[in-house]
């Protein structure tokens, strides 16, 4: 197995299909028109441009297997998960397969790696794929011996004869395969289950040994011949503008070569530059230090009167008042009004920075003509999402987005900043205007400060409980900025339904009565989505509710948990007026037993039953939730010395995802997880004045490191056959609860106000 | 300054500004990407070099102060990748974006000259690196792998 490492000069639209069709390969486009049914064509038969394949796979005579890999390597190892399904089922030798990774070009389907869809959207569909490749391989066999198709069985890169001893590579068959029909994907035969050899086994990913020698290519390392270095003043506050500026310093300075003013967006946030002046140097420093040297006078706009304590309060306010309604069974204002016994709390989390390792970064060439018109534009660039990058750079170049080049290199990161280009809109605009590539770098700074930032939210549950402590009515307001204002401005003023559906209309809940309301919150910066998205605050919310609810009837936690979510059925996904991130409820049932296992079976592995004897200054929290279709249940366990210091010595998360393809990809997913989700409990917190992000680098948006994050984390993988769920983004949302309930064990102090830096913990 | 001495071998910097840390003039001027920005303020450690063998971070440090003294990258760190630290960072499989990594094992293979038996507070105090993916547990794991081979060499 090997991976091609993508130099500029090789990247071409068509470089692939061009040099595998020369080569007298067998290549294969494989397009899925909808989740079932896929139709592969030969790629040498077919006019690419008529047709949209969803992958390649290209087999040459000499038996090498290329497996384009569409989707973008951040850190879960999809570049390498997805190929191996192809692999698996086209029965190749892993150590012959090549991996090349796609440019952005929508004909190969979804390629937005985020929204924990990649194993989910493409599992089956890379199945068949490969199956039918090798089909085709066992025909050419059977052509080749003139026997029966079904006397022909690939294995391991060979077909093999059954009734003999005789068998042929797959190099020696591709000459014959190529000129053979593809299969009907129906007639497909998929491998069975136990006959799985790379699926749900352990490979290193494809990109190790080069990361471990410092040799991988991020963005921050794409270079192209000739290509300046560019950092950019953006405007303190979000819709800002530039009044004037003097660049007589910095032009006197180092290594400067130009100083360029770009515009800003108008109203819409969208994926478009924030605006600024830029600094052109021949290197990062001498353009960094020339930008500092600039004196710009900024019209700081509308958002400059945003204050995060103000805007607190005013959520705080907002959620005191009815929203609108999001899911409604039984009377639940009418209930609460008639109750004696209501039990109210109201929580807050704060704006979060995604501050991925590596910032955004993004070198593009554009060429124009004599006249100015743009006519080639080629970016290389760390994204999410070569196909948004194409969308922003297209328009913003006066060109059909799909003649725009965007190359992938590897993400340091990614947790959806890097879904989001207007980073690449940059770099393609200063180089249309300084006529040579540019290299744009966000410095640490730029990025803290220039988010498109977790939302903030205030929420509200109130419950009226029996005479055992149990709820009869649930009601929860919510109230955050939504992250459609930064698509469709201030016209969008309170939270969508599919951001409710992360944690707030889809509560699990067996109760009579349940309200959900959203509540107003005008968005005063940049909004976007960062890693498990809404279920961020509103499971904060329901688990910590849960436990407080437990506590108040003088409950067990993990008994009154199970209790509450109630028998083991399926929620009416349109009764709770589910979306379901798209999946029909056949697929993807919201399975209330698979909730109730892994929560049971993380008490289990935590001896959950020690929590009564622990002493004071010890506890196990519990929480669970599911969350982008996949089943978390987590168990924290928490040291708080009597200075207030937290320490975390066990986290016990078990998940269920359904088929894993990878799982210690997927174990790694749950351990960084937890260590994100301790991070912004811990410290996560952005706050306004004025408009300005008063953090801007890891020292006030501080990180956990090694000593304050989770010290052993114990994961355990439900073994499923289930169709495949969402990983990445699944594992977060019940950390905080269980955190903070562990923390409520330990000390009597209840947190209802994120992050616990604010708050002391000191007791004794 | 008119040159430098990088991974053994004697590099050029004439031209390049006194002050730019050396971060910049490895990454940008010499070409030696491996070396990664993420602060500038000393507070991530994923820039880190080894300076005469001693854990240093590149984005502070002037190339004034660079002198005659040994850079060590993670280019030169070993021949062909096998150092303690690479190794047991594969066998563990540490990485996941791997964008910190390299700032990773340059710290925890100067914290292991010095100490190669270091206990979780010597890993707690010493290694306080930021990884973003969250792959802390698995490089403790991976230190004390790496150090049990240096003990036995």
């Amino acid at each position: 197995m090997n991976s091609l490492t993508p130099s500029p000069s090789e990247f071409s639209r068509r470089r692939f299909l061009a040099q595998m069709s020369a080569a007298g390969s067998l290549v294969l486009m494989a397009k899925v028109t909808d989740a079932q049914t896929t139709a592969v064509a030969d790629a040498t038969a077919t006019d690419a441009d008529l047709f949209n394949p969803d992958l390649f796979v290209a087999i040459t005579p000499d038996g090498a297997v290329t497996i384009v890999a569409h989707r973008s390597e951040m850190g879960t190892g999809i570049r390498t998960a997805l190929p191996r399904v192809v692999a698996d089922e086209l029965e190749a030798d892993w150590e012959r397969v090549t991996i090349d990774q796609a440019p952005g070009d929508n004909r190969l389907g979804d390629q937005n790696t985020d929204g924990s869809n990649s194993i989910r959207f493409f599992f089956s569909r890379m199945r068949v794929a490969g199956a039918s490749a090798r089909t085709m391989l066992e025909q050419a066999a059977a052509l080749k011996w003139k026997v029966p198709a079904s006397q022909c069985q690939a294995k391991h890169h060979r077909v093999h004869d059954t009734k003999s001893n005789r068998s042929l590579g797959y190099g020696d068959l591709v000459s014959i395969a190529r000129t053979l029909d593809v299969p009907d994907p129906k007639s497909v035969k998929l491998k069975d289950r136990e006959d799985w050899k790379y699926i749900g086994k352990d490979v290193p990913v494809v990109d190790l040994d080069d990361i471990l020698t410092g040799k991988a290519v991020y963005g921050i390392d794409a270079r192209m011949d000739n290509q300046v270095f560019a950092v950019i003043a953006r405007p303190p506050v979000v819709g800002g503008k530039v009044k004037s500026f003097n660049d007589s310093r910095t032009r006197k300075m180092p290594g400067v070569i130009d100083v360029v003013q770009i515009d800003g967006f108008n109203i819409v946030p969208g994926f478009s530059p924030l605006g600024g002046v830029a600094v052109l140097a021949d290197s990062t420093w001498n353009a960094w230090q020339g930008r500092d040297a600039l004196e710009i006078e900024w019209d700081h706009g509308a958002n400059a009167s945003y204050n995060s304590d103000e805007y607190a309060a005013a959520l705080k306010e907002s959620v005191s008042k009815p929203g609108q309604s999001m899911r409604e069974h039984g009377n639940a204002d009418a209930e609460l009004e008639k109750s004696r016994a209501v039990i109210s709390a109201d929580y807050f989390v704060p704006h979060l920075s995604h501050a991925p390792m590596e910032t955004p970064c993004a070198v593009a060439d554009v060429q124009t003509n004599a006249s100015g018109r743009v006519t080639s534009c080629h970016v290389l660039t760390c994204t999410q999402n070569p196909q948004a990058v194409q969308q922003a750079v297209g328009p913003a170049m006066g060109m059909n987005p799909k003649d725009v080049l965007v190359n992938v290199t590897l993400l340091g990161s990614g947790f959806g900043r890097k879904s989001k280009p207007d980073y690449c809109v940059e770099a393609a605009v200063l180089s249309r205007q300084f006529g040579r590539p540019v290299h744009v770098t966000w410095t640490r700074s730029d990025d803290i400060q220039h988010d498109y930032y977790h939302t903030v939210s205030a929420i509200r549950v109130d419950a009226a409980v029996d005479d055992r402590g149990r709820p009869t009515v649930w009601r929860q307001r919510a109230a955050y900025p939504t992250i459609g204002s930064t698509f469709a401005g201030p016209a969008a003023r309170s939270p969508q339904p599919w951001e409710i559906e992360m944690g707030s209309s889809d509560l699990p809940f067996d109760v009579p009565n349940i309200s959900v309301e959203a509540c107003q919150a005008p968005a005063q910066t940049r909004i976007g989505w960062l890693r498990s998205v809404c279920h961020i605050q509103q499971n904060f919310a329901v688990g910590s509710f849960a436990d407080e609810l437990a506590h108040a009837a003088g409950r067990d936690p993990l008994e009154f948990l199970l209790e509450l979510l109630g028998d083991d059925r399926h929620i009416d996904l349109g009764w709770a007026k589910m979306g379901n991130r798209g999946a029909s409820a056949d697929d993807y049932p919201y399975d209330i037993g698979r909730l109730k296992n892994v929560t049971r079976r993380a008490a289990e592995l935590a001896n959950w039953s020690r929590h009564r004897s622990l002493p004071k200054g010890r506890g196990l929290g519990i929480a669970c939730a599911r969350a982008f279709l996949g089943y978390t249940g987590h168990v924290v366990e928490v040291e708080v010395d009597k200075d207030g210091t937290v320490h975390i010595p066990n986290v016990w998360a078990v998940l269920d995802c359904g088929t894993v393809v990878s799982p210690d990809r997927v174990t790694a997913q749950v351990e960084g997880a937890a260590i994100m989700a301790a991070t912004h409990t811990r410290y996560g917190e952005i706050t306004f004045t004025n408009g300005v992000a008063d953090q801007d680098n890891y020292d006030s948006f501080q990180m956990a490191k090694m000593a304050d994050s989770p010290r052993q984390i114990h994961v355990e993988l439900v073994k499923s056959n289930a169709i495949p769920a969402g990983v990445g983004e699944t594992t977060v949302p019940s950390f905080a609860p269980a955190f903070c309930n562990a923390i409520f064990a330990a000390t009597g102090k209840r947190i209802r106000k994120l992050p616990l830096s604010r708050h002391d913990l000191s007791w004794g | 300054m008119p040159s430098i001495n990088v991974n053994g071998k004697s590099r050029d910097v004439s031209g390049v500004p006194n002050d730019t840390p050396l971060l910049w003039v490895l990454r940008d001027h010499l070409k030696l990407t491996g070396t990664k920005y993420g602060c500038g303020i000393s507070e991530c450690g994923a820039c880190t070099v080894h300076v005469d063998g001693e854990s240093v971070q590149s984005c502070v440090t002037p190339l004034s102060d660079i002198g005659d003294s040994q850079v060590t990258t993670i280019e030169g760190l070993s021949e062909d990748g096998d150092h303690p630290v690479q190794k047991a960072w594969k066998e563990h499989n540490v990485p996941q974006c791997g964008y910190c990594q390299v700032g990773q094992m340059m710290m925890a293979s100067a914290m292991l000259k010095s100490n190669n038996n270091p206990s979780d507070e010597d890993i707690d105090s010493e290694m306080w690196n930021i990884c973003r993916c969250g792959t802390y547990p698995r490089i403790r794991a991976a230190i004390k792998t790496a150090a049990k081979e240096m003990q036995s060499k």
